[in-house]
């Protein structure tokens, strides 16, 4: 069996008495888009920022490629094209919309020059072409949003953790975004999402792991995995499935 | 202002560099060395708190060592003035290196990096107060030998010229840094280091470049001030008057651009002596001085003279731009 892309081991991370991340165990095959998703709380960025090393995990592994990346820092994952996008983001307010972009872009290229044509390049990849110049604290939030996922996107990832960039977002700027990310996949990135938007994670997803008080509680194709009781019960509370099923099932 | 280009740094040095032909006056000529001198000692600063955000109150640790390497290798060691001048910066970088080190490791960050550094430049003069070697409280003085090669000059022009020059090439490095790679990481890192890291920026390695190369830049203006005043003790070399130059001159000038150190340093200056004329030289006068002027720009004008004169000049150009409608109207 091929090795996968990506490969999470039991994972877990301890903050004092809470148990955030308990024993998660999945796996990314390269290409195509994967959506973690569960309910607040349930541990999804956390398990992000143990995969992007900006935390380490109390126990289990992480690979990528069969290498073994665990607590292996930010700066050396993004190298090897690991790279995150931030929940809350986190623009480089004091610098300009192409600076911004630049500094991904740096990454695999030093002159400056250089650089500042890539991030022209993928700031009209993500509709931010006309807004260069803009001071990045300037920006919508729906801006920062595209900003975030353009500066990730501009160090040439082979993989793509994103953390909520359709959060926040309006209908219109929904319907926007969404191909963008879909024809990033189609361009061979590989991207792992977080999501609470769950029309996108329907249309976009090829496979959905559900991750409810820490725990892998269900993984499948989308359609699958909300039509699963356990699921159902994270989101809707204890005995939901039981009553809606009682009630004619939910519509799936 | 903020995108000084190389041009602009060599009209300036070029109009600077003149001004010894057009006066003898010792007065001005010294006031012009020293005023360059805390131009140098700001622009070291510059890189790494302007630059890289990195504020440090301790820039003496780099001024002090620069100083003492060069005295004390030429009296002890008998060193020539020139490469004891060189080692003397080497030595101030590997300071600056060590205690970059050491902060940036610990995660130092905002005000605790900055008293980090105000302790080791604090630890250092009170050393350098009670070693042997600085000559203790006594201080060093620089046995008098004017002759070009041990660095000493009959009149105060080529010293002129000398911190001229050394400050055209901190102006050309902040320039350079700027354009490349590392300055982009620089910036990131001094506006979030936590995303910085995400798009594969290693954060220390860069801070601590940033140091080194401050550092080097700080000592270099300590050498120059022992070769120039031809003595060293320990309340000049690693006083906080001279920490408190080094951050006062960027951030009056305009913090995070090339000139902003050179025009803070002009102005900080300018402002001593004219309070100086005006009022008496009154110890502890400069001080008041400089916290006033601290508190105005940091109230009026955050991002310093430099930002104030290219808003002036913007408003000029759009002034000019709707001329011919005004004529018209």
């Amino acid at each position: 069996m091929p090795e996968p892309l990506l490969r999470v081991e039991r994972v877990s991370k301890r903050f004092g008495g809470l148990l955030a991340v308990d024993d998660a165990s999945f796996a990314v095959a390269a290409g195509g888009i994967t959506a973690l998703i569960g309910p607040n709380g349930a541990g999804k960025t956390t398990l992000f920022s143990i995969i992007s090393g900006f935390l380490a995990p109390s126990r289990g592994r992480i690979f990528h490629r069969g290498a073994d990346i665990t607590r292996m820092p930010p700066y050396l994952l993004a190298r090897r094209g690991i790279v995150r996008t931030f929940q809350t983001v986190q623009p480089f307010a004091g610098l300009s919309v192409h600076e911004n972009i630049a500094v991904g872009a740096h990454l695999s290229r030093r002159s400056r020059a250089e650089a500042l044509d890539r991030a022209a390049q993928v700031a009209s990849t993500v509709g931010l072409g006309d807004l260069l110049d803009r001071p990045a604290a300037s920006l919508t939030a729906a801006g920062r949003k595209r900003l975030e996922l353009a500066r990730a996107l501009a160090t040439g990832p082979e993989l793509l953790l994103l953390d909520e960039v359709l959060a926040g977002l309006n209908p219109p700027e929904l319907t926007t975004m969404v191909p963008t990310i879909r024809a990033l996949a189609e361009r061979g990135v590989t991207i792992v999402m977080i999501e609470h938007v769950m029309q996108a994670v329907m249309s976009l997803a090829g496979q959905v792991f559900v991750l409810v008080e820490g725990r892998v509680v269900a993984a499948g194709a989308p359609a699958s995995v909300v039509g699963d009781p356990r699921v159902i019960e994270a989101y809707l509370g204890h005995g939901a499935a039981a009553r809606l099923a009682a009630a004619g099932g939910p519509n799936v | 202002m903020r995108q000084a280009s190389i041009a602009h740094i060599l009209l300036v040095v070029a109009a600077l560099a003149i001004v010894p032909l057009l006066t003898a006056s010792n007065v001005v000529l010294n006031f012009l060395i020293v005023a360059l001198m805390i131009a140098l000692v700001g622009q070291g600063w510059n890189v790494l708190g302007g630059y890289g955000g990195q504020y440090s109150f301790g820039h003496a640790a780099f001024f002090g060592t620069g100083a003492y390497v060069t005295a004390i290798l030429q009296t002890r060691y008998g060193v020539n003035a020139w490469a004891a001048f060189a080692l003397g910066i080497a030595g101030g970088a590997l300071v600056g290196g060590a205690i970059g080190a050491l902060a940036f490791r610990s995660g130092l960050r905002g005000s605790y990096f900055a008293l980090v550094t105000l302790a080791f430049a604090e630890v250092l003069r009170i050393v350098a107060s009670v070693v042997p070697i600085t000559g203790a409280g006594v201080g060093i003085l620089i046995t008098l030998d004017l002759r070009a090669q041990a660095f000493q000059f009959q009149s105060r022009a080529p010293f002129f010229w000398i911190i001229l020059a050394l400050v055209a090439v901190s102006l050309v490095i902040v320039r350079l840094i700027e354009q490349s790679r590392f300055g982009a990481w620089l910036l990131a890192v001094r506006e979030n280091e936590d995303a910085a890291k995400a798009l594969g920026v290693d954060a220390a390695r860069v801070k601590l470049a940033a140091m080194t190369i401050s550092a080097a830049i700080t000592a270099a203006a300590g050498g120059f001030y022992a070769q120039y005043f031809l003595f060293v003790d320990s309340g000049i070399a690693y006083g906080p008057w001279i920490s408190i130059e080094a951050l006062l001159a960027p951030i009056v000038g305009g913090i995070g651009t090339v000139l902003g150190p050179l025009i803070g340093a002009l102005a900080v200056r300018t402002l001593g002596e004219i309070t100086k004329l005006a009022i008496g030289d009154a110890p502890g006068l400069d001080l008041v001085v400089y916290g006033s002027m601290l508190v105005l720009v940091v109230a009026f004008a955050p991002q310093g003279i430099a930002s104030l004169l290219a808003e002036l000049r913007a408003r000029l150009t759009r002034w000019r731009a709707s001329a011919p409608e005004r004529t018209n109207a």
